[in-house]
């Protein structure tokens, strides 16, 4: 694939590095001389010094000839003009604009960008996920009450699993709710609890550990 | 120019957002103001209003452009016309979309200062100025005229 990339930080010598190893056919446009210099020094690509959103600048990178255009400045108005004008005067297939501003993706995808990202939201997404996937997650210490939610997860370890919640003992600390397969289920007394069963529980602040043992089987 | 294209000074009060505040966003506001429409100026930096003339009466509002909460905040969705003329080609031409596409601003008009990125984007029916290819232009027509002057026989000079 031959790949145009404008951009100068870290990010673009990174990808850089990944394209070139996978014999992909990579131009860079960076705005700085010296730093063109130094990523042609460590990078096997042809490195441009100027800006990626000049026609001919582009052209001189060989935009007439690339599959795909990567704009990864941190100047929005930068990416999205150097998207249009690859695809509009250069007929690049495929131009993949990084958005600062969260706002911006829809508006450049809808200007034309194949496909726009914001980093602040896979950044933020991806935490969600990795704090999803532990045991439990902290949700919201009730303010001043001394008590606090918390979502606990079921794992196949979990001592809970085939029992009712009023077997369990829970002191302190009820089960407000039940989330299995994504639909949620009151929590009653007879309820049976499942592997991977999302529970909310809604504890006292001093109770939270042995609850948290009660449902995980570790902690105190 | 930009008056015609807005109804002139004898149509009614237009609501008019210049974008940019250098020389020539505050001398288009300054006489857009003075000609009776109600006009709102953006820039990125408060000094920027310095250079706004007495007959300005509209409102300042500091902020990015290329921010959508600024447009929103301009009430660029009631407006008649959208000038950008901030002195980043590209921001000019983002944001002149944005009017047009987002906003459907009836008149938008964006300053340009490089050529080549400007005849790109007149196909984008963006309505574009650029200064250089005016200056050019000027300057072609009044070398003209002069070689013509010199080239003529001129009485008292041997």
């Amino acid at each position: 694939m031959r790949i145009i990339l404008v951009g100068s930080d870290k990010l673009t010598y990174f990808l850089g590095r990944r394209f070139t190893s996978k014999g992909d056919y990579l131009t860079i446009i960076t705005p700085e001389e010296e730093a063109a210099v130094d990523l042609s020094r460590r990078l096997k690509a042809t490195v441009i010094a100027g800006d990626g959103s000049d026609p001919t600048v582009l052209q001189e990178a060989g935009a007439y000839q690339a599959d795909v255009l990567l704009a990864l400045t941190d100047r929005d108005q930068d990416n999205l003009i150097a998207c249009q004008i690859a695809q509009d005067r250069y007929g690049v297939p495929q131009t993949v604009a990084i958005v600062n501003d969260p706002d911006n993706k829809a508006i450049f995808e809808e200007l034309g960008v194949s496909v726009a990202f914001s980093a602040t939201e896979i950044i933020g997404s991806m935490i969600e996920q990795q704090t999803a996937s532990e045991e439990i997650r902290n949700l919201v210490p009730v303010a001043g009450s001394g008590v606090t939610m918390t979502e606990v997860v079921l794992g196949p370890n979990s001592p809970a699993i085939g029992r009712a919640i009023k077997d369990l003992d829970l002191q302190g600390a009820v089960v407000a709710c039940v989330v299995r397969r994504g639909r949620v289920l009151i929590a009653k007394r007879r309820s049976y609890l499942h592997e991977a069963d999302r529970l909310l529980v809604i504890s006292e602040d001093d109770q939270y550990g042995q609850a948290q043992k009660v449902l995980t089987g570790e902690g105190a | 120019m930009v008056s015609n294209l807005i109804g002139g000074n004898s149509s009614a009060s237009k609501y008019i957002v210049v974008i940019g505040c250098g020389r020539l966003g505050s001398l288009l506001a300054g006489r857009l103001s003075a000609e009776g429409n109600s006009v709102v100026v953006i820039d990125q930096k408060e000094s920027a209003f310095e250079n706004l003339s007495s007959e300005f009466s509209g409102f300042q509002i500091v902020g990015d452009a290329s921010e959508m909460a600024t447009l929103k905040k301009a009430k660029l969705d009631k407006a008649d016309c959208l000038l950008v003329v901030t002195r980043e080609d590209n921001v000019n031409l983002m944001v002149a979309q944005i009017g047009r596409i987002f906003f459907e601003t009836p008149v938008v008009l964006a300053r340009v200062f490089d050529p080549a990125r400007e005849a790109i984007y007149r196909e984008f029916d963006i309505d574009t100025i650029s200064p250089t290819q005016l200056s050019a232009d000027s300057f072609m027509q009044k070398l003209n005229t002069h070689q013509v002057s010199t080239s003529a026989p001129t009485e008292g000079v041997a």
